[in-house]
């Protein structure tokens, strides 16, 4: 599924894959002129007022559903919250019949969570050609939106990529914001990216994407500029992959005695929800070099970004 | 075409002093509209010696064109580093125009509050308006077909080039 329009510009964000610099740090300096918007005393601007957005959300989700409201909203749009694993579909209609009942409703876009990899490519295959549509997390492939915040709230800190080192600690296996987040930084051009956790959540043929393999975190972050924790699943917890949460953290978890090991100015991340005492210290998730709540708000104005582009492509190319 | 910008700052400025009542003074803002109307409000905002610093204003959020082409590649994001609410706002933009891009400019300034008033202030009006908006204080008044195009470059030595539109 081609994202972007014969213009080069993206009339869909699907994956992060393919995408040039010049695009990311398009999405990125778009996101940089909204942030003040958040910050005024009416938060929202008229640009996509008279469109609207449905979340299309097949798996549970509060903060990514939460901020792609938000950033509708702050752009004037009309959006729908549809949780579908709760709705049509355990109803016997079909996918095609969900998005036929939407697209009937005139509807311009659709925000989509999945739990299988490349659920969002194959809805917007299905799509009628005005309808765009940004993928909010599918399956262990891509979190687009993720990857850029993240970017987004690197550069606000670093500044530029050039120079850094990037580690990414954690479920790199099951992750679709580390693929994503590799992706992101090898096109950006930072200086090295690091991948670090135990073999078995370490994918084959990493090294594929640009990334380095660390199986011991000390050596892993150490005089990295940015720390990426990764969250650890729930279900990952108790399988066979794993020893034990305790373990876990004893072994990866990140702790301010191992924070030190870093950069002195390094920042530390995390896409959330935290699990506290097990992939990260409170003392660490809480502290002075952690940017976690600066994502969330980032995320609004990365999110608001890439809507108004892709809405804003798909106007222009009816011309 | 031979027009002195700086002449025209002098006497929009003088003409603003008048305008600007002394108990509105300490309570007058510049705005200018990116990128001509910032250069231009910051020399009028010199020359009146205003304390405040200029705002700046990137319209492309409030635009009424997206639906048709699109959200406009502009880097630098709106400015407004005072509180708008209660002040005499003096609006500048290089040319005036259809008056689209002052009705955004409005629409956009209220959104960060309630201004006492607004005065607009414009180094061009060049007739072609489509909406019901006139400056308060002109630089030059021009009479250009739809096919001329003026333009300010800037924002070292303002000048004025008129110049066949691009089709």
């Amino acid at each position: 599924m081609n994202q972007l329009d014969e213009q080069e510009r993206l009339k869909h964000f699907l994956t992060i894959e393919g995408l040039s610099r010049a695009l990311l740090t398009e999405v990125l300096d778009t996101a940089e002129r909204f942030s003040p918007v958040g910050e005024r005393a009416v938060k929202n601007v008229p640009l996509l007022r008279g469109k609207t957005v449905v979340n299309l959300f097949f798996e549970p989700s509060t903060r990514t559903r939460t901020t792609f409201e938000l950033a509708a909203k702050r752009l004037s749009a009309d959006i729908i919250n549809l949780n579908i694993a709760a709705s049509a579909t355990t109803k016997g209609e079909s996918l095609t019949d969900t998005l036929r009942t939407l697209e009937a409703m005139q509807c311009d876009m659709f925000v989509v969570r999945h739990q299988n990899s490349g659920a969002a490519a194959f809805i917007a295959k299905k799509v009628a050609p005005h309808i765009s549509v940004i993928n909010a997390g599918d399956g262990r492939y891509q979190h687009p939106t993720q990857a850029m915040l993240d970017m987004f709230t690197i550069r606000r800190v670093k500044q530029n990529f050039n120079d850094l080192i990037v580690a990414i600690v954690g479920d790199i296996t099951h992750s679709r914001v580390a693929r994503s987040e590799i992706q992101a930084l090898s096109t950006l051009g930072v200086a090295e990216i690091r991948v670090v956790g135990p073999k078995t959540l370490i994918p084959d043929k990493i090294e594929a994407l640009g990334a380095q393999v660390f199986n011991d975190i000390e050596t892993g972050i150490a005089g990295a500029d940015v720390v990426i924790m990764l969250r650890l699943q729930q279900e990952r917890m108790n399988s066979p992959l794993l020893p034990s949460a305790q373990e876990y953290f004893q072994s990866y978890g990140l702790t301010e005695q191992r924070l030190k090991l870093a950069d002195k100015n390094a920042i530390v991340m995390h896409p959330g929800p935290i699990n506290r005492g097990i992939e990260i210290d409170s003392a660490v998730a809480d502290g002075p070099q952690s940017v976690i709540l600066n994502q969330v708000v980032h995320g609004i104005a990365v999110r608001m970004a890439v809507m108004s582009l892709v809405i804003g492509a798909h106007a222009a190319g009816t011309n | 075409m031979k027009i002195d910008v700086a002449e025209l700052l002098d006497r929009m400025s003088v003409e603003l002093q008048k305008n600007i009542t002394a108990e509105a003074r300490e309570n007058t803002v510049f705005v200018g509209v990116h990128t001509g109307g910032v250069w231009i409000a910051q020399h009028l905002h010199n020359r009146l010696a205003n304390p405040f610093p200029v705002g700046e204003l990137n319209i492309a959020f409030y635009r009424d064109d997206f639906s048709r082409i699109g959200l406009h590649p502009t880097v630098e994001p709106s400015k407004l580093p005072f509180d708008v609410n209660n002040r005499h706002l003096i609006l500048v933009d290089d040319i005036l125009y259809t008056g689209r891009t002052v009705r955004a400019a409005m629409n956009e300034i209220f959104d960060y509050g309630r201004p006492s008033s607004i005065t607009l202030v414009a180094l061009v009006e060049r007739g072609g308006r489509e909406l019901p908006i006139k400056a308060d204080i002109v630089g030059t008044r021009l009479n250009l077909a739809a096919s001329e195009h003026v333009k300010l470059f800037g924002p070292d030595h303002l000048r004025l080039e008129l110049c066949e539109a691009k089709t």
